[in-house]
């Protein structure tokens, strides 16, 4: 999945109970957007989830990794109330005029979940605090991840 | 993980005497061969619970244990609130009460086998099942806080099920104390439409028959017999559980800081019992712990519709309903005295031995039914509770087979329709909505569950009734 010529892209990594997702991006907020392609992969190809509907997302971290956490939480959230898979998503981060924190902005785009159509493998239970890291490799590409709980 | 860091105990007891900052020592039931493949991970998160605040004795690894979050899967520890003690969002999960109840059909292999795969369809169809399912029930505010103070109560009183079904649940069906108030809306929201449903992932719906009786006496009390059917039905709290898991970790992560407990990783966020995100999260909890009694008591009331459109006649009675995910308050001798004790067991099962208050008069002879999940290709087993487990693992046991292999390598190794194939041609019935996600349940990705009940009844932590194997599996 992770094409190493271009700077971005997703790829999943093993957990012996559960699944690993990972972005990769030329910005934080890139590898971001590319973690939650990862994300709807554990339930469905992503490439068959069509940008029918667009939702906004906002939420906020006191460090980039809570923030990470906190961005796949939300989306995980809006899948399940609205019974949706998102498959294209744009992220923008700024720091908290009034604090340390940190601001997420994001769109997703999606449709409602087809169980014909997306076979859904697994209901993501949550994104969790396990091997999550957020960093700027030394070939500046952004790398953000975490375990998922299934 | 490497037996030479162990201290042998005997056959399924090893011991790693504390070291660093653990304050008890963390003690492992299993045998040479289920603990050389477990992950180093269990052995790194047993001394880290072991080095929590007012933890006591010690800090239990059960023989089907893998790599959790903070916790392993398959931990138990226990915690005095008035020693500093901690509950920790991530020793219950995300997946809270999650569990396992199985009833009697009172019907024999011989009346399953010609309408099997009749049976297969029915049951794939009723019961909703796979990511996006939903159930029929629409709980309001008020509903939904009834709900989740009321658990199986709550759903017997609105007619799915029987007065007599509660007697045989944990804590006859209600978990007390849950504050609906301290379970976030969006909790709530999520939880509007999945009362009633299975969910996926390793949740499942099985017909069974038992194949092997181990102990006579204690299957009488149990009303167990050889060749009889069985249903099983493994499911949890739903998205309700899981985002009260989301944010109390989220909460105690922040929080731990600020009570001067350091955290090894964050998984293991936790909170004082006896502090304002603790006592929030001990009433949500127990929310999550009702919403999951609730559900499963749903589902055996669509199990026993579509039962009777096939088996007119046929009585599905409750054996026994336990919780697999779950922080109790429960008393505990410790060196002679009775003390009030939090145990948290993250996947691992009550095992309350015979005569304990806790647990159905009629089983006071026998001890709790301990029930063991396998996989949909493998034996699942009845054990009962032992006197001997509670001064062992305070009272638990086991609850699975444990995964061996990752969902990732999983899906490389097996293709989910020749999983269905080659089980069909063994006589078992796989419905699933998802290809691929019985390629990550294969059978071959699991322990050997056998082993791991063998190393539970060698350790005395749970005795051997009845093993079981599929017939049909609903898989969500």
């Amino acid at each position: 999945m992770v094409d190493d010529t271009r700077k971005s892209g997703w790829e999943h990594f093993p957990h012996q109970a559960d699944i690993g997702i990972r972005g990769l991006g030329t910005t934080m907020e890139e590898a971001f957007e590319q973690a939650a392609v990862a994300l709807t992969a554990v339930i469905t190809d992503p490439r068959k989830v069509q940008p029918e509907q667009k939702i906004n997302i906002s939420c906020s971290g006191s460090d980039d990794e809570l923030l990470f956490v906190d961005w796949l939480n939300c989306l995980l959230y809006e899948m399940a109330i609205r019974k949706c898979l998102f498959g294209r998503f744009e992220v923008s981060i700024e720091q908290d005029s009034r604090g340390p924190a940190k601001l997420l902005k994001a769109a997703a785009w999606g449709q409602k979940t087809d169980v014909s159509k997306h076979r859904p493998t697994v209901e993501v239970k949550a994104a969790t605090y396990t091997a999550l890291s957020v960093r700027k490799q030394e070939n500046g590409r952004w790398v953000a991840q975490c375990v998922v709980d299934v | 993980m490497e037996l030479k860091k162990l201290k042998k105990h005997s056959d399924y007891k090893w011991i790693i005497e504390p070291f660093g900052k653990m304050h008890v020592p963390a003690i492992i039931y299993a045998d040479e061969t289920l603990i050389r493949a477990m992950d180093e991970k269990v052995y790194e998160q047993a001394t880290n619970v072991a080095a929590l605040p007012g933890i006591v004795k010690a800090s239990y690894v059960m023989p089907d244990a893998h790599w959790g979050y903070g916790f392993p899967i398959g931990g138990v520890a226990a915690f005095d609130a008035d020693k500093g003690g901690v509950v920790s969002a991530g020793g219950v999960g995300f997946d809270i009460a999650c569990g396992v109840r199985t009833l009697r059909t009172g019907l024999n292999i011989d009346d399953i086998q010609p309408v099997k795969t009749r049976l297969a369809d029915l049951l794939a169809h009723k019961i909703p099942a796979g990511l996006g399912s939903t159930g029929k029930l629409r709980l309001n505010a008020d509903r939904m806080d009834d709900m989740l103070a009321g658990g199986a109560r709550w759903a017997v009183e609105n007619g799915y099920g029987t007065s007599r079904d509660l007697t045989h649940i944990e804590e006859q069906g209600c978990t007390a104390d849950a504050k609906p108030q301290y379970v976030s809306e969006q909790a709530k929201k999520r939880q509007r439409d999945e009362v009633g449903t299975l969910g996926s992932g390793n949740h499942y719906l099985e017909v069974q028959q038992i194949t092997e009786i181990f102990d006579d006496k204690i299957a009488q009390i149990y009303g167990m017999e050889k060749d009889q059917i069985l249903i099983s039905i493994h499911c949890g709290s739903r998205g309700l559980g899981h985002q009260i898991g989301t944010d109390f970790l989220k909460k105690m992560v922040t929080a731990a800081s600020s009570f001067g407990i350091e955290l090894p990783e964050r998984e293991l966020a936790c909170a004082p019992i006896k502090s304002t995100v603790g006592e929030q999260y001990l009433g949500a909890m127990r929310a999550g712990i009702n919403c999951a009694l609730a559900n499963r008591q749903v589902l055996t009331h669509l199990l026993r519709e579509a039962f009777a459109q096939l088996f007119p006649k046929a009585e599905l009675i409750l054996l026994y309903d336990v919780s697999h995910n779950t922080c109790k308050l429960e008393e505990h001798k410790i060196n002679g005295q009775t003390k009030q004790l939090f145990v948290h067991r993250k996947g691992a099962t009550r095992s309350f031995g015979p005569g304990h208050a806790g647990i159905p008069a009629k089983f006071k002879n026998a001890g709790q039914p301990v029930i063991i999940g396998g996989t949909m290709g493998t034996a699942s087993y009845i054990l009962a509770g032992t006197d001997e487990s509670m001064s062992l693992s305070f009272g638990s046991s086991c609850h699975g087979a444990g995964r061996s292999m990752s969902r990732h390598q999983a899906t490389r190794q097996w293709q989910g329709r020749d999983i269905v194939n080659s089980l069909a041609s063994r006589g078992i019935l796989v419905r699933s909505p998802s290809y691929r996600g019985v390629a990550e349940e294969a059978p071959g990705a699991y322990k050997d569950v056998s082993a791991v009940v063998e190393a539970a009844h060698q350790a005395n932590l749970s005795r051997k009734v009845a093993r079981m194997e599929p017939l049909v599996c609903i898989k969500g």
